[in-house]
């Protein structure tokens, strides 16, 4: 099956595929650090597993980014505390 | 028509040259009222950008004080600055950059109960904050409130950026429901920012900022703008309006401000 995810053409080799199995798939570490659009739609988090990706469809993942303190997760690992 | 002195025709004569600019775009700017909360990574191009281009008005935001760790990235403060208040050194850079700009300092962080009263006024908001709770506060009263503002996020050598103007485009919640989980926990190699990515995306928001006042070209909004400077790409993804937000969406569940919780890294799993 042919996609484009974010932006780029990419043959996966499985049919049946959900957002989240892609997730999966691509390495995606964090899928919670995710919002992925499909079609230009965004798919809801609950949606992830339930939603089948089919011949075509275009599929950007959108990274949660925090600003310059490490990833803004961190805190006390910046503080040094 | 502003009746400019023969310093600030000097001073601001290579944006009037620009047709974009002109007489009355540099007097729009002169007029404008722009608040950038952070005085950080992201704020500190921002700042220095916009001061120099003599936005009349410029509010900014922070709480903290210079450490020597943020020096690596934040260019608006200088090692003689550490210990002191973020939004002294910064109000004492652009005052220095462009003495005829008025600069309010807020030392404080934005939070639920004082949002409000910072951004009231302001024609176009910045945000160049750190975290998660602010970004999605910044976004939930700039959209209550209805100004326009450019969110930003930096991590490692990516950076993403996106023009809000509320109920016409997009907004952060839009694309992001909810921040991240709380416990989540990624390892913390993954931490780090390069000091010019940061500046690349700081100067994208100012540069939106002054088109926005200008009235000119294209804004970023409805457009996610998706930067990675290894391999030097920039992506735009077009994102549109979620009739599931919950704060612009049809049935939106967020009326009012509030805090979100700030996720913390677990050391012990890490």
């Amino acid at each position: 099956m042919n996609l484009q995810i974010n932006g780029e053409p990419v043959a996966i080799e499985i049919s049946l595929v959900s957002v989240k199995t892609l997730l999966s798939a691509r390495n995606v570490e964090m899928p919670d650090m995710v919002s992925v659009q499909l079609n230009g739609e965004f798919v809801s988090r609950p949606d992830f597993e339930t939603t089948l990706l089919k011949e075509g469809d275009s599929v950007d993942f959108l990274y949660f980014m925090g600003g310059g303190r490490a990833l803004s997760l961190f805190p006390k690992f910046i503080e040094g505390k | 028509m502003y009746n400019y002195s023969d310093e600030e025709l000097s001073r601001y004569s290579r944006n009037i040259l620009l047709k974009e600019v002109g007489f009355a775009g540099q007097q729009a700017l002169l007029e404008a009222k722009i608040l950038i909360i952070g005085a950080g990574g992201l704020g500190s191009p921002a700042a220095l950008y916009l001061a120099a281009a003599g936005v009349g008005t410029i509010g900014i935001a922070d709480a903290d004080a210079v450490d020597i760790s943020n020096l690596q990235r934040q260019i608006i403060h200088f090692t003689e600055d550490i210990g002191i208040q973020k939004v002294d050194s910064a109000k004492d850079k652009m005052g220095r950059i462009n003495p005829g700009v008025k600069i309010n300092t807020y030392h404080q962080f934005v939070s639920s109960a004082n949002i409000n009263s910072i951004i009231k006024g302001y024609d176009f908001i910045i945000d160049g904050t750190d975290n998660f709770p602010a970004k999605f506060l910044i976004n939930d009263a700039c959209v209550l409130a209805g100004i326009p503002f450019s969110h930003g996020g930096i991590l490692r050598f990516d950076g993403q950026t996106l023009t809000i103007a509320p109920w016409k485009t997009a907004c952060y919640r839009c694309v992001f429901a909810s921040p991240p989980p709380k416990n989540l926990v990624p390892t913390c190699s993954q931490a780090g920012i390069l000091g010019a990515v940061a500046g690349i995306l700081g100067t994208i928001q100012a540069t939106e900022a002054l088109k926005f006042i200008l009235k000119t070209g294209t804004l970023l909004t409805d457009t996610l703008l998706v930067y990675n400077a290894k391999s030097m790409d920039f992506r735009k993804v077009g994102v549109k309006r979620n009739p599931k937000c919950p704060i612009c969406g049809e049935n939106p569940s967020i009326t009012a401000l509030f805090d979100e919780e700030q996720p913390v890294c677990d050391l012990a799993k890490r």
